[in-house]
């Protein structure tokens, strides 16, 4: 049933392209990069990867899992918040237990985000709150638990055991631990994604919630099921946070939740759901953690790190959004 | 032990408080192609969905293989052995072809993790023993309708499904390619699957079917054998009583041409469409569904601007570039999607009257309620749409109200070109023959009317002159006494150009 | 069209049921929704409740401050309504805000007459306003996406304007705008300014063509192209709208803080939100109403106040309002589950349950728990 028109070619190109549709990230990383080096060329040594990698491994880990929410169709603004909340209660614990086990205290981590997460998935699954809505109020109540539990304090780092310093700063085969951590959970979320049933079933809601139904995918477990491993996710980075920075403040990762959904986005994750792949968020979160550090390199005022941030987002998605639509008017019968 | 492998007793179901099936029974029996019969609105859909257990019944029995079951969601029907094939279409437009048919099922290794290489080459197997070819990595959203139905096909064939349900699989398949489905379906039932059939094209019930029922207004009819059945009766117990009146179309002498369209064209959608349409006239349009004909309508409308050929109103050549242009030119549309496109659910019968020439009734942006109440209960009135009063909302109204609310609106906008796009799908025969007086009505007093209707004997019943499409060309133009069912199926189903000059 | 032949031909195949002319439209507060009639029940409760915990809240001088506390967030609310009714969202308001007070803040600096330096924040955040309209109504962004780019882009220009500076010092005649009180009576300006603003958005919103439009495109987009409405030009004009009156909180907040930082009014835009939410505007569009939001306001204002007496700090405040969000959408969308398929008991629904309640209350042990031997050994 296809017509033979002269632009079939190059709609092929272009689709085959947009089947790749990391290569439009990975040639704005490219540019970036060339620019950079050319201003300072110390930005292509094995040393400021390490940085650029230090920098965004607890992004990569949020915004993996964000991206399974906004694959159907949510979105997970709370995520900054479990984090805060997640980092105050461990510090607390370990200030308070300091010979306690590193293994007890990364489960701990992670079980009170999957509490966190669930609350969420809860209200957005069975409550049939919109997730905007819901996540936006838990963004709320757990930012202001964090205040609730410290009583307005903080945990500065002497009162941090070196051991727990040493979870994120540890290096193992020189590469830093939290590092790793990134690196394991973009394995498990890549193999989730692509190589169980449940991972496929996420694609499927996202992309047509009354088709996956009728294949008698349970919409609701893997809605509440994508917020549970946000939760996860988000407190395990919790932990690594409160390591990482060798405190826990109550501002903790405030903000954060607009930069993983930023990452997920730039990466080519698709708001309205069904689409979007683990290597493209990496190379998005990626691309984030350069901008940053190119700031900081070509010396111009770090003051412009936001607005490039900001300007790149807006970048990535028009141009995503004009080649789509080239596309689908190339490809239309 | 009973014949059938698949009995329903008495199933009811409603929808808020309007019951839509009125304890219908329906026996299907093993190896046998079993029609399912009635018009639109007549319950056909909702009862497979209760099959399905997409819906659960309200009232009565389901027994499969002499077993009651009770199906809570599609999931449990599906591991019963019934498999079905919706009207609309039920792929995930982001997963390619291959993952589409196994979906919620992919092969796995003894790990549990998908066995993509499995999962191809058994897609591939399948698709190769349809007769389908097809790119196994292709998303989704790249095929054709047709090519999506044969993924869902294979979908369904996949299952070993002892009960296979398909709802109107040949709407928008070519005579070839419904010739092959024939096949597959012929070779099904003779394997013992039984098969529940849903068309509109009758002809197509004498092809293939073995037996038919027929539902009317959500209740259940008669059930009949196919080879002691004739066309007639099947239409007379579908519709309950003689449809005589059904087309009251009068003759009207057309008088000068209201709108010309020469050489329209829409890159990649539709090429080279030429037609006059005359005052007075109402000019059919036929074809299969995705012919072209809704984007002709649309981008003589401005919601989808054509990409050359030129369009005169009154002798006068516009450019029409939006929606709110064509209004002020004199032109409306009721769009073929009342849902998507007519209606504003949630907004009342007044502001869904008003909203295309609300500025009339404003001074200044400021609204005048009365100007608005009046202008808008005056237009309810003569469309004769029963509501408790004008500020009902438009989503608790029946379908065929709705539609009057759809045809009040654009008929208070005083148009001279009005474009109908199935102006009667989905609604009940009286409200049928209503609108039809009306367009008949309507031609009398001058209006020029351009009708896309897919219902064969709509056009032929109602058209002054018939235009057919097929694949975004012109293919016929028949004036009202030489168009016939047969010549208009083959000018829908051929490329080749027999349009002649009237 | 000709009535007769219509109602006529019509008329021939059923019989009439007529529509009723007369049924009169509902008056002004029966069309009150039942979720506005809670929030006046919740205003009311909170006055009193406020009323109780301490003498000083009907004391006028403190009603009277704490309004005004309250008011950019109602000028950037009101657009936020218009915005979320056509079924979009704009999540770059407070960035605006702080991009109109930097820009402000800088030319202040630069010795610019101040009435110009906020003319040109003004213009700035119009500026900006206009540019998310671009990426939604023609680029054809999902509203979030852009917006959400733009709220960092914003956000980083008013970095990059006032760096690690400060405006300060500005001239009464312009603190005015967010510390003056209206000549004569204890009504802050901005209180004044937010309330006649309200009126007018109030009254474009339910009684103007350009409202009406408002609601029919949030409640079906592309019925509302079909009709002729310009929704994309409705869309452009909104958010240029939003850009305008973020800007103008933008100079209250600066006035009412007497100086200005690059982070002025950081998160505030989830407040917005959250105050148009509670007061009855659907996320996914098509419902709202004007007197909601500015009820839900009050009510927002009236909690915070309270728990501000009692000496609650702000982030925990934040709980409250949190909760009050999804309890308003969560008990409305839970009556509708129980009264369209009934409350199934089976042993799995009952288990599931208690298996969340065992978790919930299992972590709030642990939340009081861990924390009190902390205290004790470290500040007791």
């Amino acid at each position: 049933m296809t017509v033979k028109t002269p632009t079939a070619s190059r709609s092929n190109l272009l689709l085959t392209l947009t089947r790749y549709r990391e290569f439009g990230i990975i040639l704005i990383i490219i540019i970036l990069a060339v620019i950079v080096t050319l201003r300072a060329p110390v930005f292509l040594t094995l040393g400021n990867f390490r940085d650029i990698l230090l920098d965004i491994s607890i992004l990569v880990i949020v915004a993996l899992a964000q991206t399974m929410v906004i694959l159907t169709h949510g979105i997970d603004l709370s995520v900054g918040s479990v984090i805060g909340l997640v980092a105050m209660m461990v510090a607390f614990t370990i200030k308070a237990n300091p010979t306690i086990p590193l293994v007890v205290v990364v489960l701990l981590g992670m079980a009170l985000g999957a509490i966190l997460g669930s609350f969420n998935g809860l209200i957005i699954a069975i409550g049939k709150v919109p997730p905007i809505i819901a996540t936006l109020g838990t963004l709320s109540i757990y930012r202001g638990m964090i205040f609730l539990y410290s009583k307005g304090y903080w945990i500065p780092p002497f009162q941090l055991p070196d051991t727990f310093k040493l979870l994120s700063k540890g290096t193992f085969l020189g590469i830093p631990h939290i590092i790793i951590f990134a690196i394991v959970v973009a394995i498990l979320v890549y193999y989730f994604l692509n190589y169980t049933r449940t991972g496929r079933d996420i694609y499927a809601v996202g992309s047509n919630p009354d088709a996956a139904q009728y294949v008698g995918i349970r919409k609701q477990r893997i809605i509440f099921l994508v917020y549970v491993l946000t939760g996860i996710a988000a407190g395990l980075a919790g932990v690594l946070w409160a390591s990482r920075f060798e405190s826990s403040q109550t501002n903790t990762a405030l903000g954060f939740e607009l930069q993983t959904v930023a990452a997920s986005i730039v990466g080519g994750v698709s708001i309205s759901g069904g689409v979007g792949t683990v290597p493209g968020v990496l190379l998005g979160a990626l691309l984030l953690g350069m901008i940053n550090n190119s700031v900081t390199l070509v010396r111009i005022s770090p003051f412009w790190e936001q607005a490039a941030q900001g300007l790149l987002i807006l970048i990535a998605v028009v141009s995503d959004i004009l080649i789509m639509r080239r596309v689908q008017r190339n490809k239309s019968k | 032990m009973s014949e059938y492998v698949l009995e329903l007793k008495n199933i009811a179901k409603r929808f808020g408080g309007v019951e839509v099936l009125h304890g219908v029974s329906f026996g299907l029996r093993p190896g046998e192609v079993h029609a399912l019969l009635g018009e639109n609105g007549a319950g056909k859909s909702t009862l497979i969905k209760v099959i399905t257990g997409i819906h659960q019944p309200d009232g009565g029995e389901i027994f499969l293989n002499d077993k009651q079951v009770h199906f809570d969601d599609p999931l449990q029907a599906r591991l019963a052995g019934i498999a079905a094939i919706y009207q609309e279409l039920s792929l995930c437009p982001d997963l390619n072809v291959a993952e589409n048919i196994f979906l919620g099922r992919q092969p796995t290794t003894v790990g549990g993790s998908i066995n993509w290489r499995k999962l191809y080459s058994e897609a591939d197997r399948l698709l190769t023993s349809l007769g389908v070819h097809l790119d196994l990595k292709a998303k989704a959203r790249s095929l054709s309708i047709a090519q999506m139905q044969s993924v869902e096909i294979a979908r369904a064939f996949s299952l070993n499904a002892r009960i296979l349900i398909m709802d109107e699989p040949t709407s928008s398949l070519t005579l070839k390619e419904v010739a092959e489905l024939f096949g597959l379906v012929r070779r099904l039932r003779d394997e013992g699957t039984a098969i529940i059939f849903i068309s509109h094209r009758l002809e197509e019930l004498f092809e293939v079917a073995d037996r038919v029922t027929v539902l009317r207004d959500g209740s259940y009819v008669d059930t009949r054998l196919v080879k002691d059945v004739t066309r007639d009766d099947l239409v007379r117990l579908m519709v309950g009583r003689t449809i005589s009146n059904l087309f009251p179309k009068q003759d009207v002498k057309p008088g000068e041409i209201a709108l010309k369209v020469e050489h329209l064209s829409l890159a990649g959608i539709f090429e080279d469409i030429n037609f006059e349409l005359h005052k007075g006239e109402i000019l059919g349009m036929a074809g299969l569904v995705g012919a072209g004909r809704t984007d002709v309508a649309r981008a003589i409308f401005g919601v989808v601007p054509p990409t050359s050929g030129t369009i005169q109103i009154e002798g006068r050549q516009v450019e029409i570039k939006s929606p709110q242009q064509a209004i002020s030119l004199g032109l409306a549309y009721v769009p073929e999607d009342r849902q998507l496109h007519g209606l504003i659910p949630a907004m009342n019968i007044t502001s869904n009257i008003s909203l295309p020439i609300l500025k009339e009734y404003a001074r200044r942006g400021w609204l005048q309620d009365k100007a608005e109440r009046s202008a808008a209960f005056s237009a309810a009135r003569q469309m004769e749409v029963r509501a408790n009063s004008i500020w009902q909302l438009a989503r608790t109204l029946s379908g065929g109200n709705q539609q009057k609310v759809v045809l009040a609106k654009w008929l208070s906008t005083k148009p001279r070109i009005l474009i109908l796009d199935e102006p009667t799908r989905g609604i009940d025969v009286g409200t049928k023959a209503a609108v039809h007086a009306l367009m008949s009505n309507l031609a009398a007093e001058g209006i020029a009317i351009l009708m896309i209707s897919s219902e064969l004997p709509e056009v032929l019943g109602m058209s002054d002159r018939i235009l057919v499409m097929h694949e975004g060309q012109m293919t016929a133009l028949f004036s009202r006494a030489e168009a016939t069912q047969e010549k208009i199926i083959s000018a829908a189903t051929q490329t080749i150009k027999t349009v002649r000059a009237l | 069209m000709k009535a007769s032949t219509v109602s006529s031909t019509a008329a021939a195949s059923q019989p009439a049921n007529q529509i009723n002319v007369n049924a009169p439209r509902k008056s002004f507060l029966a069309r009150f929704q039942r979720w506005e009639w809670m929030l006046v029940a919740l205003v009311v409760i909170a006055i009193v409740i406020n009323s109780r915990l301490t003498p000083y809240f009907l004391n006028a001088q403190n009603l009277s401050r704490t309004s005004a506390d309250f008011m950019e967030l109602g000028l950037m609310m009101l657009p936020m309504v218009f915005i979320i009714i056509t079924g979009n969202i704009d999540l770059s308001v407070a960035s605006n805000l702080g991009m109109c007070a930097s820009f402000m803040a800088v030319l202040w600096n630069l010795h610019v007459n101040i009435w110009i330096a906020a003319g040109a924040g003004l213009a700035l955040a119009t500026l900006g306003g206009l540019l998310n309209g671009f990426l939604i109504a023609k680029v054809k962004l999902p509203a979030l996406v852009a917006t959400l780019g733009t709220y960092a882009f914003f956000r980083g220009i008013a970095y990059v304007l006032l760096g690690d500076q400060a405006g300060r010092g500005y001239p009464p005649a312009f603190t005015y705008l967010g510390q003056g009180k209206i000549p004569g009576t204890l009504i802050p300006f901005s209180v004044g300014l937010f309330a006649v603003l309200a009126v007018v958005f109030g009254l474009v919103l339910h009684r103007t063509t350009f409202g009406r439009y408002i609601f029919s495109i949030g409640n079906n987009e592309n019925a509302s192209i079909y009709a002729g409405v310009q929704v994309a030009r409705i869309k452009m004009t909104i958010y240029i709208v939003s850009g305008f009156m973020a800007g103008l909180a933008g100079l209250v907040l600066a006035a009412r803080f007497g100086s200005t930082r690059p982070d002025i009014g950081t998160g505030l835009e989830l407040t917005v939100i959250t105050a148009a939410v509670l007061g009855g505007v659907d996320i996914n569009g098509g419902i709202g109403t004007m007197p909601g939001a500015v009820l839900s306001l009050l009510l927002i204002g009236l909690v915070r106040f309270g728990m501000g007496l009692k000496n609650v700090q702000d982030q925990v405040q934040s709980i409250a309002i949190g909760s009050l969000l999804i309890l308003s959408i969560l008990l409305a969308s839970v009556a509708r589950t129980i009264s369209a398929s009934g409350l199934k008991f089976n042993w799995r629904n009952i288990a599931t349950a208690a298996a969340f309640i065992i978790v919930f209350a299992a972590f709030f042990f642990f939340f009081f728990w861990s924390r009190a031997p902390v205290l004790k050994s470290v500040f007791g």
